[in-house]
């Protein structure tokens, strides 16, 4: 099987600061990654440098056999690499199903047109409300985003990487900051992504890395600890001293 | 959840006539205010003229900053390019009919906005202010050193267009030039609505809510705003066409750098981003200092002056954002 997503020696320093440190992953057709590690580890820092928002030292980001190192975010996602934010990127003033449909619309090469509206492109329409559907935000579809609740501002935002139809998604955090109530919506829209897509997902509850990933990375200080199969994360000694060095950190901050 | 789907699929069936209802209305409105004008001041009807080309520009600008958050203190330079594109076509080519000077002034306009928009957008914020004030200061000195076809800092004169169609001749008393130049904001006032509702109106709304965003959607932005600048500039060319045909000079006043910071205030005073402010702040501003100049020719700039910080502190958002703000939380409270 070839490689849809391979990243090479990957590296980055903010001043004196190494963030990221030789990372190398690769990803296939249909793979569930999750990439955990403690606060400032430098997981959004990677998907910031693999997307293009920041620019590495030195390293190599492929999609699909193409190198992408000197594109900018644009192409990128024209080639199928999607990110979702951890700090949800809206507009305030527009509801989602503007938002989604400005998102299909963008996929299928039609925001050029200077004329005509969505409401009268029955196939954005139809894939709109699907959206809306499976994220549970169809009674919310008009209002205003700056008016709906954080938790649905959250659905909103994968549901915008999903209407992108990547074919690498990262997802930084989907669930932070949804209300446990609205978790099951997340896992079930994860469950349904289409199975040839590659998924690569930050979260630090482990609950839901155990149920989605097939494979876990842990990023400890900008350098890669450990990828190997769920069953091994939890023995393995490195992981869990980063792990409780930094539990024990945030107590003495707290 | 069937009840959630029928609601759902029956809404754009019931928003959509609710925009084309509200536009119909603010085009009669524009019409019937415009009738109005042409009623109660027969004599100034130059000056109703004028103020429509000025719309125009204001339209313009509104297009850029109001929608896509590109800050702009040289669009004259487009304003300018059109008028002078359209006077320099019937002076030195004999292109006199005045719907062909309206095309070469849009046309003027968007190369204008071309090369504007190509150095201004390279820079963000205070230096995208910077740039663009260098851009109407470059295209004024051009304009003053190419004297042979733009008359310098005499102006281009001589321009004489044809009647309308071949059979409404520009009168004495300005009435062809009126009804010439609603005819004209009118029809612009509703392709703007077209456009700004279009996919790509939303692309540009996106973009000055969250660039980044929109980059992580895949779309270009300096291409967007680099094809709106476009737009932009074709509709501030109409309106420099319009200027140059119903004054018949174009001076060098319409590439200032005083004109694109008046009808930026205008913009402002308005409120940015509906269309409708552009309109209100445009004929409100030139109206009151047409007005407060002649009743007080020794104070009226500070009386404007007073008036605009006025509006900027207490009605932030413009005259036309502010009534809207207001209309929405008596709604809310009615309801
Ligand atoms: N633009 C920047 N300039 C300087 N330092 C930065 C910048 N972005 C991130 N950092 C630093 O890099 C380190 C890694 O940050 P990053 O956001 O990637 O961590 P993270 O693993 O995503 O953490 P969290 O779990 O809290 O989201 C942190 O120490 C952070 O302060
Ligand atoms: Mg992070």
């Amino acid at each position: 099987m070839s490689a849809v997503f391979q990243v090479e020696n990957l590296k980055k320093s903010f001043g004196g600061l190494a963030v990221t440190q030789d990372v190398s992953i690769t990803m296939n057709p249909g793979d569930r990654v999750a990439l955990i590690g403690p606060n400032g580890a430098g997981k959004t820092t990677f998907v910031n440098l693999v997307t293009g928002h920041l620019e590495p030292d030195s390293g190599k980001v492929m999609l699909g056999g193409n190198d992408v190192t000197s594109l900018g975010p644009t192409p990128r996602v024209r080639q199928g690499l999607v990110r979702s934010f951890q700090v949800t990127r809206l507009f305030p003033d527009m509801t989602p199903e503007e938002h989604l449909a400005l998102a299909v619309m963008q996929r299928t090469g039609r925001t050029g047109r200077i004329f005509g509206h969505y409401h009268s492109m029955p196939d954005v329409m139809a894939e709109v409300a699907e959206l809306l559907r499976t994220l549970g935000l169809d009674h919310i579809a008009t209002r205003k985003v700056s008016e709906i609740a954080y938790g649905q501002q959250r659905l909103l935002e994968i549901a915008l990487a999903l209407a992108l139809k990547p074919k690498v998604l990262l997802l930084d955090e989907p669930a932070a900051g949804v209300p446990q109530s609205d978790t099951p919506r997340i896992e079930a829209a994860l469950a349904g992504l289409p199975s040839d897509l590659a998924v690569l997902m930050i979260e630090h509850d482990m609950d839901l890395v155990f149920r989605f990933a097939k494979r876990v990375i842990v990023l400890a200080a900008g350098a890669i600890i450990f990828d190997g199969s769920p069953e091994d994360v939890t023995k393995d000694a490195r992981v869990r001293e980063a792990y409780l060095g930094s539990y024990a950190n945030d107590r003495s901050a707290a | 959840m069937a009840a959630i789907e029928n609601t759902s699929a029956a809404k754009p069936a019931a928003t959509r006539p609710n925009w084309l209802v509200r536009d119909l209305v603010g085009l009669a409105v524009i019409l019937a205010v415009a009738a109005i004008g042409y009623f109660l001041f027969p004599n100034n009807l130059a000056l109703l003229t004028r103020i429509l080309g000025v719309a125009l520009l204001v339209l313009s600008i509104d297009l850029v900053t109001g929608f896509c958050g590109v800050a702009t203190l040289g669009h004259a330079a487009l304003f300018g390019a059109g008028a002078y594109a359209s006077g320099i076509a019937a002076v030195h080519f004999g292109i006199t009919d005045p719907l062909l000077m309206v095309v070469v002034g849009a046309i003027g306009g968007a190369l204008a906005g071309i090369v504007s928009g190509a150095v201004i957008l390279r820079g963000h914020g205070l230096a995208q202010l910077v740039l663009s004030i260098a851009v109407v200061h470059l295209f004024h000195e051009a304009a003053n050193k190419a004297s042979a076809y733009t008359g310098g800092s005499d102006g281009l004169s001589g321009i004489s267009p044809d009647p309308i169609f071949g059979m409404f001749a520009f009168d004495l008393w300005g009435r062809t030039a009126y009804g010439f130049a609603v005819a004209l904001v009118a029809i612009a006032f509703v392709v703007l609505r077209l456009i700004t509702r279009s996919p790509f109106g939303m692309l540009c709304r996106g973009i000055k809510e969250d660039p980044i965003r929109i980059r992580a959607m895949g779309a270009s932005v300096q291409g967007t705003l680099l094809k709106m600048y476009v737009i932009s500039g074709a509709v501030a060319g109409v309106g420099g066409a319009l200027n140059a045909i119903s004054t018949q000079v174009v001076g060098l006043d319409s590439l200032s750098f005083t004109l694109s910071a008046e009808a930026l205030v205008m913009l402002v005073l308005g409120g940015t981003g509906s269309l409708y402010g552009a309109l209100i702040g445009t004929v409100s501003f030139m109206w009151f200092e047409d007005f407060v100049s002649a009743a007080n020719p020794f104070h009226w700039l500070t009386i404007v002056g007073a008036l605009l910080i006025a509006v900027v502190l207490f009605a932030p958002r413009g005259l036309y954002g502010s009534a809207q703000t207001l209309l929405d939380r008596f709604r809310g409270d009615g309801k």
